[in-house]
């Protein structure tokens, strides 16, 4: 006897359904099929494709109206479903009641809108079906429209690419660090993100919005949280999806996030099934397509009467933006007894990771040539055991089956005319050729062939082929790396942070090809650095790669708790501000106030959470973080100099605070302390600092290069100079020179040992231009830096960090 | 006995860093990593009680802000030539939000 069948929801899941329940169980069912939509069945998958032009609405139909008819379908579409009578087994549609003997719920989900102010202004949509696709394309017919995509995950990037193919102005807001975080690490979401702006497409990272703005009743543009008004004709908000259960929990049925359905896709009610996107199997819901097809055999099998049991299986994304070739599959994270495998061709704009956990491939993620993806995602969905092939698995399956491959054995199987430096395209044989000829080490090579001579990451290779030609005659040259994550050293990296214009952590990681996937504590400070000092204005500062008293703008202490230091310019102070300290002091418990030897007063023992609160006591008396924790400026020391000195010979005084106003709050590759001294007696020890003045009855003689710490290093004389716009133009100078040959915490005596003090003198003292260039630049950075951040810390915005996330102490009292 | 307690948002912790929860045990740090994962451990090194919260986040490890001996957030394990542990707090994300397994903490202290 024929059963009454009744769907509610014609998508992709329930059309799979019904596919396999007519090819199994002909005959058996009597179906009706209820939609929200006024048509049928399509591929929401190929929706993309739609809209950016690839193919048209008629190709994505998968069940037409004639596929309904000839399997006897009762189609209801663009009814709504007003409720479920379970006890008496009857759904109620607007034009009438069906009874049913088997109900399945495949409502799928809604679009998240984020409930921003003016989200339901006309002109903001979703992107979910036709007719949000519809809206998209409309916009392309208009010269010079604008859309702003809310979410850079799979689907708002298939939106903001579509609508940049039709000739939109598109710009992605992300709210996280980088794109489509949940499937691709930081590496693969640089290299997505330059290749969407290399198709005109803006995107904005770690961007808040806060408000929808609105003209004569329309969406024209979004305001940011940091103020920034972007204009725009539609928004998009593709940010997620929730499971769309208001029927099913109307009806009384168990849900949680989704319909809670059993292994057979059976709720809690054995007469109705769910499926697809509205459901929730152990605790888990689901966006993707392929586990909604293993669905939909379940629920097929189940209405037969034939046991089946859905099983979630490692699911595999690819996005579909013409050029952008990526794909992510299974668990990518770090972890015990996992171990990456990466390779990167920053050439080719090539990036693979592969996360094994013991014998067995766990995750993949690639950018640029996903050509083995189907072959490693059969891998980790096999759980196949890859030991044996390990050493070559990133390569492929091309790579399997060979013998286990000496390295040095490829490069001698290499042709000569192949390609070892890919920058400046220098093959084998003229690697070769200069070695016979007399090239024995590899800046021999470097000088004679310029193999290795730009990017340097082929220098292994290089290496390789000496050590072929030359055998036990060539040794490796030993140079230190700058951490365990890359075998390239400071100064290697700074190289390529200029020439080739990195503007980010994870370009610069990309293009060098860092090791690990986020970098180490030791490369993350650094490399921040060389961007800050490199891309003033343009590269945003890392806080998480900040060591912790660069982050707190606080020195830490022992015990957990922090010491203050406000600026004293030159080392003046007054009565009021004394008096500022001392009731600091008071109000936070200070432990201990200590007179540095910097000339300034230093508060310790200062809780965390008391930090902005000091902070904005010190800044409303005048006073601003003296950054004693800082690789940049502490302190100018000054002695009392012509203003009451006997023996003084200029206003060192008044020079010193000058010159520390004028250079405060840079980042230097070290800390950098300075000092003035009224006359040759030197009371403010200008011999000891990184830059010291001594002044003469004739001007200024410029000290550079001392420290008195691990090691006691007297300065050597730079120059003398006239004017004190003179001191200032040549400190800068000298400074910014610094800044930009330094490693990262390479004190300054350090970096004058390496280069030498006739370069210095050179550019800073004898070439002008030189010297005038210098300065600008380290002018132009300082507009930049010279904000208190203190004063930026005690905003309200920043304030709840320094407080602890949750307080369960009451709780657990109970 | 599980009892999972919301203790935050995920996005009220910088990615790459920590925020630290406040219980009858002391501090428990609570971590993000670059890949959204999230883990709880102790606030103290086993080294000298430095503030884990507030070291630098690298992969799945931190390095201690006061001497630099690196934990491992999963296992809370000193890494390296170091020795030394952390207790770690079971924890997970749930639609957004921070749970953390309060019972875990009760039974820390009976111990």
């Amino acid at each position: 006897m024929t059963k009454n069948l009744v769907v509610i929801g014609a998508g992709m899941a329930s059309g799979r359904m019904l596919e396999h329940l007519f090819d199994t169980q002909p005959g058996a069912w009597n179906v009706t099929l209820f939609n929200a939509e006024p048509r049928g069945n399509y591929n929401r998958l190929m929706l993309s494709p739609v809209l950016s032009g690839d193919k048209t609405y008629a190709e994505i139909v998968t069940h037409d109206t004639d596929w309904y008819e000839g399997h006897g379908v009762t189609c209801r579409f663009g009814e709504k479903v007003e409720r479920i009578d379970r006890a008496a087994r009857i759904v109620h549609g607007e034009n009438g009641p069906v009874p049913y003997d088997r109900l399945v719920i495949a409502t799928g989900s809604n679009p998240f809108m984020i409930p921003l102010p003016g989200h339901d202004l006309p002109g903001v949509i979703p992107y979910r079906d036709l007719e949000d696709t519809e809206r998209m394309m409309g916009l392309g017919a208009k010269p010079g429209a604008k859309a702003i995509v809310i979410g850079g995950g799979l689907l708002g990037l298939e939106a903001a690419a579509g609508m940049a193919a039709r000739g939109v102005d598109v710009t992605v807001i992300h709210v996280m660090g980088h794109l489509m975080e949940r499937q691709l690490d930081e590496a693969a979401g640089y290299l997505l993100k330059k290749a969407l702006e290399a198709k005109g497409i803006t995107v904005l990272t770690s961007a808040n919005s806060k408000e929808i703005m609105g003209t004569d009743g329309h969406v024209s543009g979004l305001l940011l949280d940091d103020g920034t008004e972007l204009p725009c004709d539609l928004l998009v908000m593709a940010v997620g999806i929730r499971p769309n259960v208001a029927l099913a929990k109307e009806a009384g049925l168990a849900v949680g996030r989704g319909i809670h359905v059993d292994d057979a896709m059976i709720t809690s009610d054995e007469h109705i099934l769910a499926l697809g996107e509205c459901v929730e199997h152990q605790g888990a819901i689901f966006g993707l397509v392929a586990p909604l097809y293993d669905q939909a055999k379940v629920a097929a099998d189940t209405l037969g009467d034939t046991p089946a049991i859905f099983t979630p299986k490692e699911v595999a994304t690819k996005l579909k933006v013409t050029g952008c070739d990526l794909f992510s599959a299974g668990d990518f994270a770090e972890g015990d007894g996992r171990d990456d495998i990466v390779f990167r061709d920053p050439a080719r704009g090539i990036y693979k990771r592969l996360v094994l956990e013991g014998e067995r491939l766990i995750g993949a993620v690639m950018y640029g040539d996903t050509a083995d993806g189907a072959w490693f995602h059969g891998l980790i969905k096999d759980k196949t055991d890859v030991s044996d092939m390990r050493d070559t698995l990133i390569f492929g399956p091309a790579f399997q089956g060979g013998a286990q491959s000496d390295p040095l054995a490829a490069v001698a199987a290499l042709p000569a005319d192949a390609e070892i430096c890919g920058c400046n395209g220098v093959c084998k044989s003229t690697i070769v050729d200069a070695i016979k000829g007399g090239a024995t080490s590899l800046t021999d090579v470097r000088a004679q062939t310029k193999a290795s001579a730009s990017c340097g990451t082929c220098t292994g290779l290089v290496e390789q082929v000496m050590a072929l030609s030359l055998g036990d005659a060539f040794e490796v040259q030993t140079v230190k790396p700058m951490c365990p994550c890359t075998p390239l050293t400071h100064m290697d990296v700074r190289r390529l942070i200029k020439s080739r214009g990195l503007k980010s952590m994870a370009a610069v990681m990309q293009e060098c090809g860092w090791e690990t996937s986020c970098g180490c504590a030791s490369c993350r400070p650094a490399l921040n650095y060389y961007l800050l000092c490199d891309w003033p204005g343009e590269y945003q500062d890392d806080d998480q790669s900040r060591f912790v008293n660069e982050r707190m703008h606080s020195n830490i202490q022992k015990d957990g708790t922090y010491s203050v230091v406000p600026r004293m310019w030159g080392g003046i102070t007054s009565a009021a501000e004394l008096r500022a300290i001392a009731d600091a002091a008071d109000k936070y418990n200070v432990q201990t106030v200590k007179v540095t030897g910097g000339q300034r007063i230093d508060l310790l023992g200062v809780k965390k959470q008391d930090l902005p609160d000091i902070w904005a006591d010190l800044n409303a008396a005048g006073m601003v973080s003296g950054q004693a924790y800082a690789k940049g400026l502490r302190t100018v020391k000054t002695c009392v100099g012509t203003d009451h000195c006997r023996f003084g010979t200029q206003d060192s005084t008044g020079l010193g605070i000058r010159m520390e106003k004028a250079l405060w709050g840079s980042w230097t590759p070290a800390k950098v302390k300075m000092a003035v001294s009224g006359c040759p007696r030197n009371c403010s020890e200008s011999t000891c600092k990184d830059v010291g003045v001594i002044c003469v009855d004739s001007g200024y003689v410029l000290h550079i290069g001392g420290a008195a710490g691990l090691h006691i290093q007297g300065t050597v004389v730079m120059c003398t100079v006239k004017t004190e716009d003179e001191v200032l133009e040549y400190t800068a100078a000298v400074l910014q020179l610094y800044r930009e040959e330094a490693a990262y915490l390479e004190r300054m005596y350090k970096w004058l040992d390496n280069v030498g003090l006739d370069h210095i003198v050179a550019r800073v003292v004898t070439d002008a231009d030189s010297r005038k260039a210098l300065a600008d630049r380290f002018y132009y950075a300082q507009q930049f830096m010279q904000q208190d951040p203190w004063a930026e810390r005690t905003k309200p915005a920043f304030r709840n960090l320094w407080q602890p996330l949750a307080d369960l102490t009451l709780e657990a009292a109970e | 006995m599980t009892n999972w307690t919301d203790i935050g948002a995920l996005e009220d912790i910088p990615e790459r860093g920590a925020r630290v929860v406040k219980t009858h045990i002391g501090c428990v740090a609570v971590f993000r990593t670059i890949d959204n994962e999230v883990f709880a451990i102790d606030d103290a090194c086993p080294h000298k009680g430095g503030p884990l919260s507030e070291g630098i986040v690298h992969g799945r490890s931190v390095t201690c802000p006061l001497h630099n001996m690196v934990l491992r957030l999963d296992t809370g394990l000193a890494q390296g030539a170091d020795t030394g542990a952390v207790n770690t707090y079971p924890i997970r994300v749930e639609g957004g939000r921070i749970l953390l397994d309060t019972a875990k903490l009760r039974r820390a202290q009976v111990a």
